[in-house]
Parts: C-alpha cells; sequence; structure tokens
C-alpha cells in the first residue's frame, strides 16, 4: 500500500487556473435547460390529453343514462324503455376473475422461471420468445383459436371459454413484467437467503418475489385492465347474454360485449346506454386497479428503500 | 461451538479462469483467521468455497477436500446444509428490504420453516445482544424495515442474521470495507467477542485489522497462498519476500 502518490502532469489543473463561466454561456445552458423542461412538460400533457378528452367525452355522453337501474335491470327488449347492465357488470367480473384466476399464477411462474432458474437455457429463451410473440397476436385471433379449441369441443358458448382467451391474453405481459421486475432485484439479497442454508426455490418465492411483488402486482394490474376492456376475444368465446348467468358453462354476458351490441344497434336510447356502459367499464377498471394497490400498500413497513 | 476447517488441494475455476490453485490450510476452531492480499487474488473465492456459495454461479467449480470438523462439505452434505453451519457476512450490507428488523434476524430461521414464536423472540434478542445492536433497535423491531437502518447499523444486523441460526463458523468478506471507521471500530469489537464462541474467517484489505482482530493470518496471491501464519509473524517476520513486500507496501 503505497503512500506516495504516483507523480503525473495533468493535462490541466482546474483548481489551478479556474475558468470563469462566461455569461453567454450562463445565459444559453438555462435557456437550454427552459427548452427541454418545456418540451418534456408538453410531452406530458400531450400523453394526458387523450385520457382526459375520454373521460371526457364518457362523462358527457354517458353520465345522463346513468340511473339506478342501470345497475340493477338486465337490458329491456327491443322496443322497451329503460333497461340497465347489471347482468353485464356482474358477468365482466365474472370472465375477469376466471382470466385473472388462471393467467396471473401462470404468468408469475413463468417469469419466475425466466429470472430465476433459466437464465441463459433454451428453454427460457424458447418461452421469452413465445411470450412475445404471443404479446403481439391480435385479440380477435385468440377468440378464434379459443373458439376452435374450446367452445367448438364442447358444443356452446361459455364464461369459461371467456376466462380462457383474457387469462392467455393476461400471460405474457405478467410473464414478463414478473421477469423485469425480479432482474431489479439485487443479486445481494438473493445471495443473503442461499448464506443463511435457504433452498433456492424459496429463496425464489420468499425473497426475490417478495421484494419485487409491488412492480409485479403493477404489472398484473396493467394486464388486467387491458383485458377488462376487449371484446374481440369474447365475442366467439363468452357470446353475450341478454339475462342473468352464474353458470361457468353458459354463455355469459360481459360489459364490452354489451357495448359493442348496443353501439351497433340503430336505436338512440341503445345509443346512450352504450356511452352509459363505457363509462362504468372505465371507472369500474381504475376503481379496482386503485383498490388493488391501496390494498398491496397496507402492511408495507415505513422507511424501506 | 466452533469448528476447526480444513483445506487440502482446493483448485477453483471461474470459467476457464483458474481462481484458486493448490490451496492447503488449517483454519484452527475458535480463533479469528484473517485473508489477505490485493484484489483479484482469490481470498473472496476462496471463502466462497467454505460454505459452498463459490458454486451459485452457475459458471463456477471447485475440487479438493474442505472438512468442516469431521465433514466433509462437498461429499457429506448438501449445500443448503453446510451454509445453515457456516454463516457469511457480505461486503455491503444486504438486509432484506421487505423484511422489519426482526424478521430479517430470523429470517433464516423463518424461511426454513422454523415458527416457534418464543424460540423466535429469545433468538431476535439474543443475536441482536451478540451484534451489539439490540440497545439501538430494540424499540422498533416490527416497526422498521430492516433497509432503514444506518449502513453500520445494517452490517450488524447481517450479522445478526447470521448468528441467529447458530453457525458453527463465520465468513465475512470485507465486512467494514463499505463503513465509516466508527462503524469499522464497532464491527471489529464484534469479532473480537465473537471469537471465542465462533471460527471467524474475515477477508480484509485493510492490514491493521487483520493485525487488531485475528490470530492467524494468510497471504494470497494470484490464486495461491503464499503463507500462513500466526499474525504476530506474518507482520514482523514472513518467511516470503512476496509477503514483506506487500504488507510494506511495495506493491498491491
Amino acid at each position: 500500500m503505497s503512500t506516495q502518490p504516483v507523480s503525473m502532469q495533468p493535462l490541466r489543473d482546474p483548481l489551478q487556473e479556474p475558468r470563469k463561466p462566461s455569461r453567454s454561456n450562463v445565459a444559453r445552458r438555462s435557456a437550454m435547460d427552459w427548452i427541454v423542461s418545456g418540451l418534456a412538460i408538453l410531452a406530458t400533457l400531450l400523453v394526458l390529453a387523450p385520457l382526459a378528452a375520454i373521460l371526457f367525452y364518457l362523462v358527457y355522453k354517458g353520465a345522463s343514462s346513468l340511473n339506478l337501474a342501470f345497475f340493477t335491470h338486465v337490458p329491456a327488449p327491443v322496443g322497451e324503455q329503460g333497461g340497465g347492465m347489471s347482468n353485464a357488470i356482474v358477468g365482466s367480473g365474472i370472465v375477469l376473475a376466471l382470466a385473472s384466476l388462471m393467467g396471473i399464477p401462470v404468468g408469475i411462474a413463468a417469469g419466475t422461471y425466466l429470472s430465476e432458474f433459466g437464465r441463459g437455457t433454451f428453454l427460457g429463451n424458447a418461452i421469452r420468445f413465445t411470450a412475445d410473440v404471443l404479446n403481439g397476436v391480435p385479440s380477435i385471433v385468440m377468440g378464434i383459436t379459443i373458439y376452435s379449441m374450446v367452445v367448438k369441443p364442447q358444443h356452446h358458448y361459455s364464461a369459461l371459454a371467456g376466462g380462457i382467451a383474457l387469462a392467455i391474453m393476461m400471460v405474457p405481459t405478467v410473464t414478463r413484467t414478473t421477469e423485469e421486475m425480479l432482474a431489479t432485484v439485487p443479486h445481494a439479497v438473493r445471495e443473503a437467503a442461499l448464506g443463511l442454508g435457504v433452498p433456492k426455490w424459496r429463496t425464489a418465492i420468499s425473497v426475490s418475489l417478495r421484494t419485487a411483488s409491488p412492480g409485479i402486482i403493477t404489472g398484473c394490474m396493467l394486464a388486467f385492465a387491458r383485458v377488462a376492456g376487449e371484446t374481440a376475444p369474447l365475442l366467439f368465446t363468452a357470446f353475450g347474454n341478454q339475462f342473468w348467468s352464474f353458470n361457468l358453462n353458459e354463455p355469459i354476458a360481459a360489459l364490452p360485449l354489451q357495448i359493442y351490441a348496443y353501439a351497433i344497434s340503430p336505436y338512440d336510447e341503445w345509443h346512450r346506454l352504450a356511452w352509459a356502459g363505457a363509462l362504468v367499464l372505465i371507472v369500474l377498471i381504475m376503481v379496482s386497479v386503485t383498490l388493488v394497490r391501496i390494498f398491496a400498500n397496507r402492511g408495507v413497513l415505513k422507511g424501506g428503500s | 461451538m466452533g469448528a476447526g476447517i480444513k483445506v487440502e488441494d482446493l483448485n477453483a475455476w471461474y470459467g476457464s479462469t483458474h481462481t484458486l490453485q493448490d490451496i492447503n490450510l488449517h483454519i484452527p476452531a475458535n480463533h479469528a483467521t484473517a485473508l489477505i492480499g490485493p484484489s483479484g487474488c482469490g481470498k473472496s473465492t476462496f471463502v466462497r468455497c467454505l460454505n459452498r456459495m463459490h458454486e451459485t454461479n452457475p459458471i463456477a467449480r471447485a475440487t479438493g477436500v474442505v472438512k468442516m470438523g469431521d465433514v466433509d462439505i462437498y461429499r457429506d452434505a448438501s449445500p443448503v446444509e453446510i451454509r445453515r453451519r457456516v454463516g457469511m457476512v457480505f461486503q455491503r450490507p444486504n438486509p432484506f428490504p421487505t423484511m422489519s428488523i426482526y424478521d430479517n434476524v430470523v429470517s433464516g430461521l423463518k424461511l426454513n420453516g422454523f415458527s416457534n414464536r418464543r424460540v423466535l423472540d429469545e433468538t431476535v434478542e439474543r443475536s441482536l445482544k451478540q451484534a451489539a445492536l439490540w440497545e439501538e433497535v430494540k424499540d422498533d423491531l416490527k416497526k422498521k424495515s430492516g433497509a432503514s437502518l444506518s449502513g453500520g447499523q445494517q452490517q450488524r444486523m447481517c450479522i445478526a442474521r447470521a448468528l441467529a441460526v447458530d453457525p458453527e463458523v463465520l465468513l465475512m468478506d470485507e465486512p467494514a470495507s463499505a463503513l465509516d471507521p466508527v462503524s469499522t471500530s464497532k464491527i471489529e469489537d464484534l469479532i473480537f467477542q465473537l471469537k471465542s464462541q465462533y471460527t471467524i474467517v474475515i477477508v480484509t484489505h485493510n492490514m491493521q485489522q487483520a493485525a487488531r482482530v485475528a490470530e492467524n493470518t494468510g497471504f494470497f496471491l494470484n490464486g495461491k497462498l503464499v503463507e500462513f501464519d500466526s499474525t504476530h509473524k506474518i507482520f514482523t517476520n514472513p518467511s516470503d519476500k512476496r509477503t514483506e513486500d506487500y504488507i510494506t507496501g511495495r506493491f498491491g
């Protein structure tokens, strides 16, 4: 451990000849600062504008048709006034619950495999590639595929088929965000667990996944919100239903399907109900995502990094 | 309580790099042993071979015999069993960020399926007292995250975490190199107290630290163990020229 610093001729010693920033330089820099900040703010506004516009337009068009009957009645037959979408709201809930129950565990497990066990292996790369391709499959194709694989053999549309279609659409998003979030967990944290004699599978579940859980929950919510509004995969699977149904083996109503059916109808009354349905769909998605976040943040210790 | 470690013909590789070459060494029980040497000389790899953490890297590989007491750790036991008996403290404090102080300390027990409330409570108190952290944290054991402590406190918590599983050997890989002088001296005091009950192996870049805490010192250079002797001998009258050059600051 040498205490003598190696002598080197510095190119220019900053302490010897301090450079005064010239006035124009300062002006130029602060102007640049303003321009870049301004562009960033402008971009943010451009991102927010469509969301605000959609919300505003939905409230404007749909709020007037919202009443108690909307949430308590099933759709009225053609020619009758009133009616609601209670069965579609509940139906969407059932189909989405089915999709989440199937899609989220599979996605998290696959993401965990990719990050913790399958790094650099052929199987890992194959799964990653498949997930990326699956993410790009158009939703109508997903609907037709599940139609031929589930609906056709069963000879009937069903809530279950709708749930499967949406679950498969959720898997790639959940898989890839789980993998990305696990990659942000420092290696030192895993080593700490392994060094205590904790088996690798237990380390993956109780340490890596737990540390990454806020990000993974966000990923699941993204996947959920994305499929909650999907119509195309449900057309050939859940099919829609004008009446109440709690049987997973029967066609079931769903908000996007009901909105679609009403929106392409020739009746003004139904158009207004479609707007109201769209508003309710958006609000329900926002509420459920917010609730999950609040629930997930509960019990998190203060002062964590 | 502690166990001695006998290393015979230990060789280790990272990919095609031969990181450790023919290491033979006897680490006595219930003493502190320091390992010194320039960066990249293999001392960290060596301690990671003692609890089989080396093999967690997929490209790493090791051959030779490491005996802890009568147990050949590469043949008679699984890596998981060995790591429960050989605790490790890493260079940078690595608390579990989502866990409270309490859960961090007993994580080794809890994650291995142990859940007796009373035993856990006792273990937390004993280990934190051993790590000289109890007085500072006893009021927020379950309120605060382990990651909210200062760096020095985090490192003592990590030592408590390693002690909580009641190991026979404690490996410390530059445990104070990321800490300020006050925290460093606390860690050194701790090593001094703990070495009567545990076999301690400490890797350090700080030669004063080695001289202060360890009875024996080994000098590593380019993947080889150049010299192993009592700390006093190494620092006053080393038998190898390279050891003398290193400790007098001629290189490294």
